[in-house]
């Protein structure tokens, strides 16, 4: 077996006196997905940051691609940060920015394409996602919703990254949007080659691109598997979740 | 009732000692934040690479667009003071010093206190709205993701933008302001217009002008930290961005008014 393109042993996260992650191990191999889990507030994004070095863990390893990126900083987190994408949650574009300076941010600013070539890729990056090229010159602010994930998406591959993170990818979107999002990140990781980090709390999105699926409860990995093998997982919090119910272990953040 | 099973809130009221020692702490913390923030972002503005888009824009956004409001704020102050003056110095018969008086004030002091208060409320608060709410919709994050160092990108362009555009408002507010106290001298009080402004060009000095310019630079950067540095602290919510526009803008006009006593005594001190 290949060594995991990602790595997590034994992460763990606490704001102040509240711990978040408590202990966290995760593994993705190049090329697979993995969808994690979990609840409102139970620390999804959070592990993305971390990953990413947004913020620093209290202890635990991050390893990427071989290399120990736990509290890496400069020149190895541009590296690592180069070869990956993130789709953020509430899309992150940039306001004061066209979509197309959007989709061409890191061409524009760190490998200082010039901006018609940066145009020309923004625009095909674009075009993947199934979206116009009229849309480059609109802002941000000018488009649904969906249309905004599609530009974060875009945004998102345009590095040609190999590893890519979804946070909540289909949050906010009508079933059907929510599915074609779904569609896009399925054909636009297979046509990388990447693998994917997805977290999520919607099952419909998870089934759909999960290779595999963790989910993650009051700070830890508590299952663990392949996607197919959810409907049994045989874990009372996992059957409690995929079915969504309000009554099992589990209590409603309310 | 032992200490222990009061609520937290209840203890801190009932023992002030320990009430005043937290709030020292606090203070100091945030003083030390707000340093090393300073620091990192003055060390980003020092060094490559700079974005010159965008320290233009924030050129425009904190120059140009605040004229209006320093050239208002300089001609009311200018003719306000040249009226006190006036007033006072009819007492000793000295009414001829209104043109001497108004100049001074105006370059070593109001000019610059005035354009840096009014920025303060104006340029200050909007940084921190913007920054806070480019922090909470994580377009922070999203810049650093994509390799581009908020501190470079963002806050060091805010900063130098702030440290050159405010010296040139201030010329203009000085500028402005004298030809307040001019206009309500020589419509008001029967100055006649040659001799006060052959008077207030006779008087004035270099240093009082470079005083006045001095305090600008150190306004100015107050001005876009404040507003960086709050925004970059600002917490999800409607309220969290609010309270970093309001903190920005209290913070930046007491800092800039401790600023101008220190510098005033540092000038006087050097005999400026
Ligand atoms: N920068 C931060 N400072 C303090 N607390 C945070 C911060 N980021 C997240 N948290 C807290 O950590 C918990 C997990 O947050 P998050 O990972 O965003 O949840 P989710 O699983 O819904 O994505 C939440 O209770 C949140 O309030
Ligand atoms: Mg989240």
């Amino acid at each position: 077996m290949s060594p995991p393109l990602l790595m997590l042993q034994d992460v763990r996260k606490s704001f102040g006196a509240k711990p978040v992650l408590d202990g966290v191990s995760l593994d993705v191999a190049a090329g697979k997905s993995l969808v994690i889990l979990g609840g409102s507030g139970t620390g999804k994004s959070v592990t993305l940051k971390l990953i990413l070095g947004l913020l620093r863990p209290d202890s635990g390893r991050i390893v990427f691609d071989g290399d120990d990126i736990t509290f890496s900083q400069g020149k190895a987190r541009e590296r690592m940060r180069a070869r990956t994408g993130m789709l953020f949650q509430s899309g992150a574009l940039f306001d004061s920015l066209t979509v197309w300076e959007n989709v061409a941010f890191r061409l524009l600013n760190s490998e200082r394409l010039g901006r018609k070539d940066a145009r020309d890729r923004a625009v095909a990056s674009l075009k993947q996602v199934h979206l116009a090229p009229d849309v480059a010159d609109l802002r941000p602010a000018e488009l649904s919703g969906g249309m905004q994930k599609r530009v974060g998406l875009a945004r998102a591959i345009v590095g040609r990254p190999e590893l890519i993170f979804f946070d909540e990818p289909t949050t906010g979107l009508d079933p059907i949007t929510a599915d074609a999002i779904n569609d896009l990140i399925l054909e636009q990781t297979r046509a990388l080659g990447a693998a994917a980090i997805s977290i999520t709390h919607d099952m419909a999105s998870a089934r759909k691109i999960a290779d595999e699926i963790a989910m993650l409860h009051a700070g830890r990995i508590i299952w663990r598997g392949p996607a197919s093998a959810i409907e049994a997982s045989g874990n009372d919090y996992v059957d409690q979740f995929v079915h969504g119910r309000a009554v099992g272990p589990i209590q409603p953040a309310l | 009732m032992s200490n222990a099973s009061m609520p937290e809130t209840t203890r801190l009221a009932t023992n002030p000692v320990r009430w005043l020692g937290r709030a020292t702490l606090a203070v100091l913390q945030e003083v030390g934040e707000l340093a090393v923030f300073f620091l990192s972002v003055a060390l980003a503005s020092l060094t490559p690479r700079w974005y010159p888009g965008q320290i233009l824009r924030q050129m425009v956004t904190i120059g140009f667009y605040s004229l209006p409001v320093v050239g208002l704020s300089a001609v009311f102050i200018g003719a306000a003071l040249a009226l006190n003056i006036y007033t006072g110095g009819s007492r000793y018969g000295a009414e001829q010093f209104v043109p001497n008086i108004v100049v001074l004030g105006i370059t070593r002091e109001l000019g610059v206190t005035i354009t840096g208060l009014m920025l303060a409320g104006r340029v200050s608060a909007g940084i921190a709205a913007e920054i806070g709410a480019m922090r909470v919709t994580e377009q922070i994050d999203a810049l650093s993701t994509l390799s581009a160092r908020p501190t470079r990108y963002l806050y060091a362009p805010r900063f130098l933008a702030g440290v050159i555009t405010l010296p040139l408002l201030v010329i203009i507010a000085d500028i402005i302001g004298v030809m307040g106290g001019w206009a309500v001298s020589v419509f008001g009080l029967g100055f006649d217009s040659t001799t006060y402004l052959r008077n207030t060009v006779d008087f004035v000095t270099t240093e009082d002008i470079a005083v006045g310019l001095i305090k600008a630079v150190v306004f100015g950067g107050i001005i876009a930290i404040m507003g960086c540095f709050h925004g970059d602290r600002s917490t999800a919510g409607a309220t969290g961005v609010g309270r970093a526009a309001t903190f920005a803008m209290v913070g930046a006009a007491i800092l800039i008014l401790a600023f101008n006593y220190i510098l005033s005594s540092l000038f006087v001190e050097l005999g400026l």
